[in-house]
């Protein structure tokens, strides 16, 4: 069975990039452009990655994940943030917060993959 | 490989940022103290492009990008001093960049030894030259070709690692690819069944990994895991190892806001946006006619329709305002080339010159501004090149050495005026008469105003330049500067004092689309007056208009004595009031002049959509448009400027049989 990934992020240009590099890859993948729907996506479906985006209006990064860490049905799913490189007190904020690990921002599709495969092969 | 051409596009717009961003804080950057946080972003820059070239298969770029990070990379950690060399080879790595990513984005081929000189000098500055990259695009990967080591490697959970979703397990999995593993488990600390802790990581794991890959990447296997085990990962046999000392970055709290409003903007093709303006130009029409068409239909009868009505024109207007923001932008992405060309020059020709920028938050239409860049280029490089003096004459003077250039944008009652202005050697009017009468622009014994002297460097082929230099003497004169303005409905002016300074002016109008207009009637014709160049309207009292001796009729306002013109005779039009007195007269501001239009009746205001003629009709001088009224009817938009103009060329025909 195809997993299934949600991709949250307010730029659209972002969440079609991974969306369909994600798709190539034979991933089903679900969309949401901030936290606050990000959290309804998940609700109504069983998601098995979640690639999220840190800035956000609504709900931010970190509080989507720390509603899902709270949530028994995602406790233990893996939960990628983007961010930019360097960017290490977002990186330990998100850490903190629940967050697996993390995707560096520029988009690099082979990366992604890449790392797709070591939260979720 | 995934391919990603769909967007392309957006990587090639970012790019255009990113080189831009990067020149703009390449040429801030002060050499003797450079700051941190500008090289980390100057990094950033040039190691985003090279992140989204990959995705595109641009190797050149990522090749010659992946020079620009090394130098930058030992540039923002101290390893190298920052010099004006190095700065002034990154400064010419940007266009470099700009034109390899241009023609790789066009499947163009370039030539082998394309910016071959900079990547060696860019070599030199790094240290590196000689040296060849090996797949620079991969460099994390392989940093040159490794032996086969045998590591140890103590992996302890902490008893949380499973609350961020990581699992040991996948970790041990992407070990075990890297090489040869023996595994040693670890469970002491397991507890009975009834006092497990579902949720809790009680094991931990002794690995041996033979592998040709090196730590970096048996690292990079933790990393998501860092800080939730105790890892030690060491060298069998050879116990010495290299601890690789972090860099810490100092951040600024800036660029927490720029990743903000990144998240808060989204990109729209220009092409959309416009679709959009000319929807709302053409509803701002039909809107115009219902009203024209309600306009006698009585309250009574008709309440709801009239209040409709009412409300959809207010509506219009914040539509067409919230459509036209769309398009507007800061005048930075203009200003922001312009230190590039002061620094340029500054060095070329050893001139000592600093440009102060202001107002590069001011908005204006993205057309004004595509439209603004070459005048204004070509301004500046005439203040730095012309106007400012050497170091050494402008001690003499009694000057400071250093010379200011400014550059300033601001609105002003709906337009946009932008102003260059610089401390140097001011406009000799002397020379100005000489080159002139040389060229036999005027007459060898005319007489002009200083106005009237200066207003001569914008005519065709005049240039006051002892020795034409290899900047700005390059056969466009301000003539083709103030045609450009004229072409977008602006106007230029000049203003100098000898020795001391010279300020150019130039006011444009906010918006190429929509003008606020005045109806003015005259016979059976309607044209329409730009609201914003009214300054009142008024009816003359009989003997108030004065005939001067060239035949110019001018009015006498409160003192001040306006020429006039009959825009039934401009036009030709019949069955117009010819006597002001019985007439309108509507003074209007045209440049630095003031002038009064002679109407029959003021119809009303209104905003009307500009519909260019060029496209069916030469120009004609006058007119900068046309409308559609709400009844339907065709209106000409008068070109204040242009119709003073027609004044001005009956003075220079008048000055020109006086000089015979």
């Amino acid at each position: 069975m195809a997993k299934t990934v949600l991709t949250v992020d307010d730029s659209k240009t972002m969440r079609e990039m991974v969306s369909f590099t994600l798709k190539q890859a034979g991933y089903n993948v679900l969309e949401a452009e901030d936290g606050k729907i990000g959290l309804g996506v998940m609700a109504l479906n069983s998601i098995d990655v979640i690639i999220t985006d840190l800035n956000m209006p609504n709900l931010d990064g970190i509080g989507l994940i720390r509603a899902a860490r709270a949530d028994a049905k995602y406790k233990f799913t893996p939960i990628l943030m983007l961010t930019t490189e360097g960017d290490a007190t977002k990186k330990q904020d998100g850490k903190a917060a629940g967050a697996t690990g993390w995707i560096v921002k520029p988009f690099n599709p082979e990366k992604l993959i890449e790392v797709m495969k070591k939260v979720c092969p | 490989m995934v391919t990603l051409d769909r967007f392309r596009e957006t990587y090639l717009n970012e790019c255009a940022e990113l080189l831009a961003d990067m020149e703009g804080r390449l040429v801030a950057i002060n050499v003797q103290s450079a700051d941190v946080g500008e090289l980390n972003a100057i990094f950033r820059c040039a190691h985003s492009i090279k992140g989204g070239a990959g995705a595109f298969g641009f190797h050149k770029t990522i090749a010659f990008t992946h020079r620009l990070e090394t130098l930058l990379d030992k540039l923002r950690d101290g390893r190298l001093p920052v010099t004006d060399e190095a700065v002034t080879a990154l400064i010419k790595s940007v266009d470099v960049t700009t034109a390899i990513l241009k023609a790789e984005s066009q499947g163009e081929a370039i030539p082998e030894d394309f910016g071959a000189d900079l990547a060696q000098e860019l070599d030199k500055l790094c240290g590196t030259e000689g040296q060849v990259i090996a797949n620079p695009g991969l460099v994390e990967k392989s940093e040159g070709e490794r032996k086969r080591e045998t590591y140890k490697i103590n992996f302890a959970p902490h008893d949380n690692i499973f609350m961020t979703g990581n699992d040991p397990l996948l970790i041990l999995r992407e070990l075990g690819k890297l090489g040869d593993m023996h595994v040693a488990l670890h469970d002491e600390r397991l507890p009975q069944l009834p006092n497990l802790n579902y949720g809790q990581c009680y094991l931990s794991w002794t690995i041996e990994l033979t592998t040709d890959k090196g730590e970096a990447a048996i690292g990079e296997a933790f990393e998501f895991v860092a800080d939730e085990c105790d890892l030690k990962i060491e060298k069998i046999e050879k116990a010495v190892q290299d601890d690789v000392p972090r860099q810490t970055m100092n951040r600024r709290a800036s660029d927490a806001i720029d990743a903000n409003l990144a998240v808060t903007s989204i990109r729209v093709d220009l092409e959309k946006v416009d679709r959009l303006v000319n929807m709302v130009g053409e509803l701002v029409i039909t809107q115009a006619m219902l009203q024209v068409q309600t306009r006698h239909l009585s309250v009574e009868q008709f309440p709801e329709l009239l209040r409709g009505v009412d409300e959809l024109s207010q509506h219009m207007r914040e539509l067409q305002e919230a459509v036209m923001s769309v398009r507007m932008q800061p005048v930075k992405s203009v200003f922001s080339r312009m230190p590039r060309i002061v620094r340029d020059i500054a060095h070329q020709l050893g001139k000592d010159i600093a440009l102060v920028m202001t107002g590069e938050a001011t908005e204006v239409d993205k057309t004004i501004i595509e439209l603004l860049a070459d005048p204004l280029t070509h301004m500046i490089r005439n203040a730095a090149d012309h106007g400012i003096e050497r170091p050494e004459v402008r001690l003499a003077a009694g000057k400071s050495a250093q010379g200011t250039v400014h550059l300033k944008a601001s609105h002003q009652s709906g337009q946009i005026v932008i102003e260059v202005s610089d401390d140097g050697a001011g406009l000799s009017h002397e020379k100005i008469l000489q080159k002139a009468r040389q060229k036999g622009l005027i007459a060898a014994d005319a007489a002009l105003s200083v106005d009237q002297i200066e207003q001569l460097i914008f005519l065709p082929g005049f240039s006051t330049s002892d020795q034409v230099s290899n900047i700005s003497g390059r056969g466009v004169g301000m003539d083709v500067v103030k045609k450009n303005i004229e072409s977008i409905g602006g106007t230029i002016q000049v203003r100098s004092e000898f020795g001391k300074s010279t300020s150019m002016t130039i006011i444009l109008p906010l918006t190429l689309a929509i003008l606020d207009g005045m109806i003015v009637r005259v016979g059976a014709e309607n044209y329409i007056i730009p609201i914003t160049s009214i300054i009142e309207t008024l009816r003359p009292k009989p003997g108030a208009v004065h005939a001067v001796p060239d035949g110019q009729d001018v009015l006498n306002v409160r003192g001040e004595f306006i020429p006039i013109v009959y825009l039934h005779a401009v036009f030709g039009v019949a069955n117009a009031v010819h006597d002001p007195a019985q007439a309108l007269v509507v003074l209007v501001e045209a440049g630095s002049h003031k002038l009064g239009v002679v109407v029959d009746e003021l119809l009303g205001q209104q905003q009307v959509v500009i519909k260019s003629l060029e496209a069916n009709a030469d120009p004609v001088a006058g007119i900068s448009g046309a409308t559609i009224l709400g009844d339907g009817k065709v209106s000409l938009i008068l070109d204040i400027g242009g119709v003073n103009g027609i004044l001005d060329r009956e003075d220079a025909n008048h000055l020109l049989r006086e000089a015979s």
